[in-house]
């Protein structure tokens, strides 16, 4: 039976395919694990970030890789985790080994905090609040502005079709809905009139997607919208991404968004590896890291890098958290993004 | 007397003891965990966390999309596993192989990818802009969505019982007078009914509990399009895990009773052919 010999030489052949195929890619992954060979141990260090660093982290990785090496004779490799902020903070919270955390909003490593996880006066321990970079939110809009959009209230107009995260899925949108705020609260000096601000505001919103990146991809790739409410680093990289296909366009107030990052002290403490962790956190002051931030359109903090970057960064009146009108994160998220807090009000009654 | 074991395949007790045992650490453990930490709500809280105007209108959503998506995959799926079984045509086996794709494809994967075909920019949501539709970003985008990852359900649930058929039975009934659809109706549809119904149920009830792929073609507007395991993600974000919690537990409770109804149906029907 000649034909039924061939059969079983073909499914031999297929699974050896197969098995040759798996070793072939667990060779690859040993060989991207261990980049360069040679004396020394190598230090593995896990960064829990959020959606929009990816870039970012990245370059500075590479960055501190040499410096740490150059400081202390030790390599080390870093791994990067991205995803919403939230949920980032969750699966530290639930055990993930993240050396260092730098999400969105300081919230997230509260909450992580609250777990025990580290000490309470996290974000006295770097300067600027724990922020090393900041950004903003602006308008991204398609090439030429059709809609004629300068300023926060160009958004209430009847024909503007709003893309933007949705603050409930996504940390770093909270960011966007607090920008609306800002300016609304320091225009009409109202509570109740910014209520109705957002409110119209987020009735001109077509897609509310999870998570940032989603947003951007519903505007730029799929053509909803006319704008893209988003995060400055965000609209920038889309703009890097898409030359000439889009204009950012900054309004006179918006909000300080300050990303925050903390070492995450029972963890390090359980791997030994506080020195190296609070290195590369410190290290993100640097000039040198600093300019990587400015690079990857995140406002550096430094004040001469932001100088010698000031062209990139069109100067505007930035409201922080700590504001009278917010009065600190605390009771920001209890009076907004709490359930029935204000961002479901203005939902309410569909 | 020695008693003798009356099975004919030995290991029945050992390949129990696995099975309940992998049941109840992979299945019941995790559902257990999930009723007792709904338990520690409390009623008042858990009844408000429940029944919220949104709440209630993603409930409404997600059932609804189910419902119209296992509808369609069901009559898609009958025609498809007709044509696969009763037909021969070249690049068949093909066909039968890409119908398994959905199940492999990550559902952010398919999400992404529907949503960008899907809207009004897009290959084939370009194509219905005329007729004033628009699927991505709406109600609609979210039945595709769940027609895709859905599909290879009832093909598969009715494949092998079409495949089994016995044709001398119809011919006879043909030889006798009866008609087409005398023969569809009595003969053919008795057969694969119970497949039918467990099908539309499979179809049902992960369409409920699917997030992956909705989410990029939801456009997750509030009362609208927003679907109740999106609202789950929203508590766990706000790390509310026993707002979360309340809510995962309804929908269980809404595809546990559905799945009852549907498989004291489908016995029902198994019984009743004999």
């Amino acid at each position: 039976m000649y034909w039924q010999k061939s059969k079983w030489w073909w499914r031999l052949g297929i699974g050896l395919l197969l098995l040759g195929a798996y070793i072939g890619l667990y060779q690859l992954r040993l060989a991207q694990a261990a980049p360069t060979s040679g004396s020394g141990a190598t230090v593995t260090l896990t960064n829990v970030s959020y959606d929009s660093t990816r870039e970012f982290y990245q370059a500075y990785n590479q960055n501190f890789q040499k410096y740490w090496q150059r400081k202390s004779g030790e390599k080390v490799a870093v791994a990067i985790s991205n995803g919403g902020s939230g949920k980032q903070a969750n699966t530290v919270i639930e055990g993930n080994q993240a050396d260092v955390v730098t999400l969105a909003l300081a919230p997230d490593i509260t909450s992580i905090q609250q777990a025990g996880l580290l000490k309470a006066n996290w974000q006295q321990r770097y300067p600027d609040n724990a922020a090393p970079y900041t950004s903003t939110v602006v308008f991204l809009v398609r090439k030429g502005n059709p809609q004629q959009i300068r300023d926060w209230p160009d958004l209430l107009k009847p024909a503007v079709n709003i893309v933007t995260p949705n603050p409930k899925t996504s940390g770093g949108a909270r960011w966007n809905y607090l920008a609306a705020w800002a300016y609304a609260s320091k225009k009409y000096h109202s509570t109740e009139k910014a209520r109705q601000f957002v409110r119209k505001l987020y009735q001109n919103v077509t897609v509310l997607d999870s998570g940032s990146r989603d947003a951007t991809t519903t505007f730029a790739e799929n053509g909803q919208g006319n704008v893209l409410l988003t995060w400055e680093n965000e609209a920038k990289l889309v703009c890097q991404q898409h030359p000439g296909e889009y204009e950012i366009i900054t309004p006179s107030i918006s909000i300080k968004a300050e990303p925050s990052v903390a070492v995450v002290d029972s963890v390090v403490a359980q791997r030994n590896t506080a020195t190296v962790a609070q290195a590369y956190i410190q290290h993100l002051y640097s000039v040198k890291a600093q300019k990587i931030a400015a690079q990857n359109f995140y406002r550096p903090t430094n004040q001469k890098v932001a100088q010698a970057y000031r062209k990139e960064f069109p100067a505007l009146q930035l409201v922080t958290i700590n504001d009278p009108l917010f009065g600190g994160w605390a009771k920001v998220q209890k009076q907004h993004f709490a359930n029935g807090g204000i961002f479901d009000q203005i939902y309410g009654g569909g | 007397m020695q008693q003798t074991s009356k099975r004919l395949i030995p290991g029945y007790y050992f390949s129990l003891v696995i099975t309940l045992l992998g049941v109840s650490l992979i299945v019941l453990l995790p559902f257990a965990a999930l009723v007792i930490s709904g338990w520690q709500v409390g009623a008042q809280q858990f009844w408000q966390e429940a029944t919220n105007s949104r709440v209630l209108a993603s409930y409404l959503v997600s059932i609804k999309g189910a419902l119209v998506a296992a509808i369609i995959n069901t009559g898609f799926g009958l025609l498809l596993a007709w044509v696969l079984t009763q037909y021969e045509f070249p690049g068949k086996w093909l066909l039968d192989s890409l119908l398994d794709l959905p199940f492999a494809l990550p559902t952010a994967v398919a999400g992404i990818a529907l949503a960008y075909l899907f809207s009004d920019q897009g290959w084939l949501g370009r194509l219905v802009v005329p007729l004033g539709w628009k699927i991505s970003y709406t109600f609609n985008g979210i039945v595709i969505a769940m027609i895709f990852v859905t599909l290879p359900f009832v093909v598969r649930e009715i494949q092998p019982v079409l495949e089994q058929l016995d044709f001398s039975v119809q011919e006879a009934a043909y030889t006798l007078g009866g008609g087409t659809s005398t023969i569809l109706r009595r003969l053919v549809l008795p057969e694969i009914l119970p497949a039918l119904v467990s099908g539309f149920g499979l179809v049902f009830a992960r369409c409920l509990g699917e997030y992956g792929s909705i989410v990029f073609i939801a456009g997750n507007q509030p009362y609208h399009t927003e679907i109740t395991p999106l609202l789950i993600m929203f508590k766990l974000e706000a790390h509310d895990y026993s707002g979360a919690t309340v809510l995962a537990l309804v929908m269980l409770l809404f595809s546990f009773t559905f799945s009852f109804i549907i498989h004291s149906w489908q016995r029902w029907l198994l019984q009743r052919k004999g």
